[in-house]
């Protein structure tokens, strides 16, 4: 168990080795900061010191080097456009994309999962029809178009809704939290729904082939067999089987979230990671979009990795085969 | 975004619960698409921050209600020397944390952005440093004779000594050290308003100062920044009454607005002058080893003459833009009537003026632009791309974001590219010649992307960065401005506007320079 | 198939063949219309000289102002719409099927390889396939289209976008068919056959290529048709981002990008029409897909 528990770290750290590399040599292509951090008139003169002082003139590699050591022992550098440690700025707008990412997943599991069942039980009522349908526009419309509808609607012709930001946030501590207010609480909607939608989509669609899946199968029919109420069969016994895979798939897109929160945040300037990200790509503030994605990245090889040792101490094959 | 501790939201509401409904608080809540960088004023170098930061500091000198200079910290001027300025001091300032204004804080404020760490020292290349005579009497002593100390000084704010000292900020912070410093998050200026709370992105709170030293020409008791990046959701949060004043507005979204009850939108043209940079290099890089037929002025005649302003300002600038013949707006010293002249859109003469440079069949070119910087950037490129496409030029056009665009644009690597200049913040048409006309060599040229060179502007340069008497350098720079234009160094595109767009009971003046300054602002 | 035999033709019996039909048919009208844009499109919108500002912003010809010339109506540069839709299309369905069909290649090889040979070969390729994993599909095309555009000059012209935006997508969408091949090559491998194969000596290339290959292809192309509905959309995002197709030749997501600027302008047309198509396209693509999906492979699960 040690062993394969090593070994997966092992993997996990040069994982997270090379997403720094290739994070940070694509970052030195992606744009130069000198020009957006000159003033307009400067002279070329006043550039080129600029880019030594920054030490963008010395090779890759130095850079690499450098920006590695620093980044191993906790200094991520301070942001080129706000002239403030980076970790700093990711430590602030964590809480937004956080909260949003909370909201979405809950969003979609607490509406996927009945719609899910409703879809598997009942395949050919209206309703279900009426929700496949709807799942499928859901599936297929990009991000940017269903945010922008939604605040006209809800926002510009309704009024019901705030169009962008946070609203009022609570300070506890250093974590800022939109859940005490109310305008903090119908802020996190429109973007909410705007995120989950995609995975509402996916947790309903997972449910339904799984309950579908489970209803067909042996140890159902005895039950049926055996006369026990369909209500138990189909709740006890059906939908807990089908929710292993929803929560372990819940898990996994955690991460995609985060990064899918990119759009959702610049249609509502939503203050958090994804938002602090793009004004990085265009300012080229190397430092932050270095930090964003070896953040996003270890989020992703902590899950991954979490899973996968989970999988092992379940499956005594998968640890024979890794070994 | 408001903030406020649990402690903090307790107190609002027992002092709210006392108040009642006596004291109305006028708040004014506005966005643009961009946010302020940081409260460093010398640690950046965009006009957006500047301006915003002008809220929370005074300068030496700065610009009115009809942007004349004009005093504010200093009363008076002189020049003692043709390299040293004496300032007079206003008596009775004080700091928003209670200290006295005095010398020592100009000649620490001075000290502070001539620090090679500090980002913004380039506004302030001419000054060499700054010497305190008594408490209320400073020198400025420049590198040289320099004429436009006054306009330089207008965008230097400044801060306060014992504060610095305090929060180790009398340096600042510097990216390529690794330091940062108190003043990227806290700003204590002697201005008409302070700073409540500071949060990139999610909104920056400004309070008023009640001892300011100035007549208060508003009645603000706060100000709600809240930046917004995407236009479209900028303007449905004004539209559903979450905003009182947007600005910019976007172009197209002007009559809608405008036509919406309780709404209502103000222009007028910027400072800021949008053309076209000619590629005078010996080859295209679209095409190697063939001479360059832009070296022919016919051929560039004729890129001129086929462009149809009238339909760009009309179609791409909703009528809001100002079509212009030379490089400098008319607020700016160095502009003349005679420069301003349009070249009439005319594609038979263009088509004529090309076979007779020698290319009755055109050639191929390209053209770069961005696509996040100017108003309507890529649609005009577009436009401009089909236009000369139709005289026989056959142009690819390639738009990218700014982060990319202008690296590569100062590497030289465009052949024809688009540029806007607003001579910020010194507003003196001397800036064109320096960064734009000159070619790149002893600290001038920085912007001259196309290697244009011209003999008469490069001596005229010269001689005007030295010029004390106005009158003269005055004549120089229209001199100059008209060389350029006689030789087709640019293509004037338009003059861009400035719009914004607010709900009925905001009283705001606009400026070209596209600075808001809210302490001229009125809201019912 | 265990669904199917438990409820015998589910699907044809909830009458969803019709709307699967439908769609199909919506969805190869679509690409046809598309392949053909050059030859059914009014008007030529790639071409710089063939639109004139002047009928820039015309409302579609059915409307009140409309133009009869232009049909949809015209762009903000006086370009028709219909045809710069058709060529959009065409656009976005050659970036998608050829990000599919590059990613397909590479990950069913991959995985073929991993599957068959195990151990260090099937370390390596999972492990690289774990690090595209830790980027999420929008970012790692940002990033890829960043550097292409950094290092290739012309990056960002109509020749070179396509191609980088194919492999930006399918840099990512590779490794789910490769994950997919190499556990069905697993179970192929285990078996007497192949087994056999070995014995008697085949070679390894032979035995995956005409034994094992054929098997593990039915999963490979219900992934293919939800990823093409995929890829779209990514490339309508990218574009949307700014780092997609150019302007002078339009993705429907370019398309999309110009026309979001004018939601609240009262030119409804340029912002409604071309994601009214994105959107049924799309919509057609994968209802096709799940079709597919839940016909021949029901165990396999909707992953992003």
């Amino acid at each position: 168990m040690l062993k394969v528990f090593l070994s997966r770290l092992g993997q996990a750290i040069l994982v997270m080795l090379v997403v720094s590399a290739v994070s940070f040599v694509m970052f030195r292509f992606v744009g130069d900061p000198v020009a957006s951090m000159s003033r307009e008139s400067a002279t070329i003169e006043e550039k080129t010191e600029l880019r030594r002082s920054l030490g963008l003139d010395q090779p890759v590699v130095v850079q690499y080097g450098h920006f590695l050591a620093r980044t191993l022992s906790g200094d991520l550098g301070i942001s080129y456009r706000n002239q403030r440690p980076v970790t700093q700025l990711i430590a602030e707008r964590l809480p937004a994309t956080l909260e949003l990412v909370i909201v979405a997943t809950l969003l979609s599991l607490a509406l996927g999962i009945p719609l899910g069942v409703l879809c598997a039980l009942k395949p050919n009522g209206v309703a279900a029809r009426g929700v496949q349908a709807l799942s499928l526009i859901g599936i297929s419309t990009p991000t940017f178009v269903t945010g922008i509808v939604l605040i006209l609607v809800f926002a510009v012709s309704l009024g019901w809704l705030p169009s962008f930001g946070r609203g009022q946030v609570i300070d506890l501590g250093w974590w800022s939290t939109g859940f005490l207010t109310a305008s903090g609480m119908t802020s996190l909607l429109l973007p909410g729904i705007t995120l989950a939608l995609y995975q509402l989509t996916l947790i309903m669609r997972l449910v339904r082939a799984e309950m579908i899946d489970v209803l067909s199968s042996d140890y159902i029919r005895f039950a049926k067999a055996r006369g026990l109420p369909a209500r138990y069969i189909h709740f006890r016994l059906a939908l807990r089987n089908a929710l292993m895979p929803v929560i372990t798939v819940t898990g996994l897109q955690i991460g995609s979230l985060i990064a899918f929160a990119i759009v959702t945040e610049t249609v509502f300037q939503w203050p958090g990671m994804g938002l602090l990200f793009i004004q990085a790509v265009s300012f080229a503030d190397i430092p932050v979009m270095a930090a964003y994605l070896l953040f996003v990245g270890l989020m992703f090889v902590i899950i991954n990795t979490v899973v996968d040792i989970l999988y092992a101490v379940v499956d005594p094959r998968l640890r024979a085969r890794s070994a | 975004m408001s903030t406020m501790n649990l402690g903090g939201i307790a107190l609002a509401v027992a002092v709210g619960a006392l108040a009642g409904f006596t004291a109305e608080a006028k708040t004014l809540r506005w966005s643009s698409p961009t946010d302020l960088t940081t409260l460093d004023p010398y640690a950046h170098t965009e006009s957006f921050t500047t301006s915003m930061l002008h809220h929370v500091f005074d300068p030496l000198v700065r610009h009115g209600r009809n942007l004349e200079l004009e005093p504010a910290l200093a009363v008076s001027w002189k020049t003692v020397r043709p390299d040293t300025w004496r300032f007079e001091l206003r008596k009775n300032v004080k700091f928003h944390n209670g200290n006295p204004f005095t010398a020592d804080d100009v000649v620490a404020s001075i000290t502070r952005i001539l620090d090679p760490g500090s980002r913004a020292r380039g506004d302030l290349v001419a000054v060499d440093r700054a010497e305190k005579v008594d408490d209320f009497t400073v020198d400025i002593v420049t590198k040289g004779p320099y004429p436009l100390l006054l306009n330089d000084l207008s965008g230097i704010y400044i801060m306060d000594k014992e504060w610095m000292e305090a929060n180790g900020a009398l340096k600042p912070g510097d990216v390529s050290r690794g330091v940062s410093t108190a003043a990227s998050t806290s700003a204590v200026g002697t201005g008409p308003f302070k700073v409540e709370s500071f949060k990139p992105e999610a909104g920056t709170v400004f309070v008023v100062n009640p001892n300011w030293w100035d007549k208060p020409q508003h009645n603000l008791d706060r100000i709600e920044f809240k930046p917004i990046k995407s236009d479209a959701t900028r303007v449905a949060a004004l539209l559903s009454g979450e905003l009182d004043l947007i600005a910019p507005a976007p172009l197209q979204d002007l009559q809608r607005i405008g036509n919406s009850s309780g709404f209502k939108v103000i222009e007028e043209p910027s400072l800021r002058l949008i053309m076209l940079s000619l590629s005078s290099r010996p080859e295209l890089k679209t095409a190697p080893g063939q001479k360059n037929p832009m070296l022919d002025l016919r051929v560039r005649q004729a890129m001129w003459h086929a462009i149809d302003f009238e339909a760009l300002k009309k179609r791409v600038m909703r009528d809001k833009s100002r079509n212009t013949g030379t490089l400098v707006a008319p607020q700016v010293p160095g502009f003349a009537k005679d420069n301003d002249q349009l070249f009439g859109y005319d594609q038979d003469k263009a088509k004529k003026l090309l076979a007779e440079a020698g290319y009755p069949n055109g050639f191929k070119t390209k053209l770069n632009c961005p696509n996040d910087r100017y108003i309507n950037d890529e649609q005009t490129c577009v436009a401009i791309a089909s236009m000369w496409t139709k005289i026989g030029v056959q142009t690819e056009l390639q738009t990218e974001s700014r982060a990319t665009y202008f690296p590569r644009r100062d590497r030289g690597e465009f052949d024809n590219s688009m540029v806007g200049w607003a001579n910020m913040p010194s507003m003196d048409g001397f800036a064109t010649l320096s960064s734009l006309l000159a070619e790149q060599k002893d600290g001038y040229g920085g912007s001259n992307a196309g290697a244009y060179s011209n003999p008469k502007i490069e001596e005229l340069t010269r001689k005007a960065a030295v010029e004390l008497d106005e009158e003269k350098r005055r004549s120089m720079l229209v001199d100059a401005l008209k060389e350029a234009r006689d030789t087709v160094a640019y293509i004037p595109v338009h003059q861009q506007p400035v719009a914004w767009a607010m709900r009925d009971g905001v009283e705001i003046p606009q400026f070209p320079d596209e600075y808001v300054r809210l302490w001229f602002t009125n809201i019912k | 198939m265990k669904t199917l035999t438990a409820s015998p033709g589910l699907i044809t019996r909830i009458g969803a063949p019709i709307s699967v039909m439908v769609a199909g048919v919506v969805a190869l009208v679509m690409v046809a219309c598309a392949l053909l844009a050059s030859r059914i499109a009014p008007y030529d919108p790639t071409d710089l000289a063939s639109f004139d500002l002047i009928n820039a912003e015309l409302p579609p010809a059915f409307s009140a102002d409309g133009d009869p010339r232009f049909l949809l109506g015209t762009d903000n540069q006086g370009r028709d719409l219909l045809s710069a839709m058709l060529y959009g299309a065409r656009v976005s369905i050659a970036i998608g099927g050829g990000a599919v069909l590059v990613a397909a290649t590479i990950g069913v090889f991959l995985g073929l390889l991993a599957g068959y040979y195990g151990g260090k070969v099937d370390a390596v390729i999972m492990r690289v396939a774990d690090v595209i994993l830790s980027f999420p599909t929008i970012l790692l095309a940002l990033l890829v289209s960043g550097i292409a555009r950094a290092v290739l000059p012309g990056a960002a012209t109509a020749e070179w976008a396509p191609v980088i935006l194919i492999c930006a997508i399918a840099i990512h969408e590779w490794v789910q068919y490769a994950r997919t091949v190499r556990a069905a090559t697993m179970v192929e491998t285990a078996k007497e056959y192949v087994r056999a194969g070995k014995v008697i000596g085949l070679p390894s290339r032979r035995i995956m290529l005409r034994h094992i290959l054929p098997n593990v292809m039915s999963p490979v192309l219900v992934i293919s048709t939800i990823n093409l509905a995929a890829a779209v959309l990514t490339e309508a995002t990218l574009s949307f981002l700014g780092v997609g197709m150019p302007p002078t030749y339009p993705s429907l997501g370019t398309l999309i990008r110009i026309g979001n600027e004018f939601v609240f302008s009262g030119i409804w047309w340029i912002a409604l029409f071309p994601a009214l198509a994105l959107v049924i396209l799309v919509v057609a693509v994968n209802l096709v897909g799940d079709w597919l999906r839940d016909r021949f492979n029901p165990k396999l699960r909707v992953k992003r």
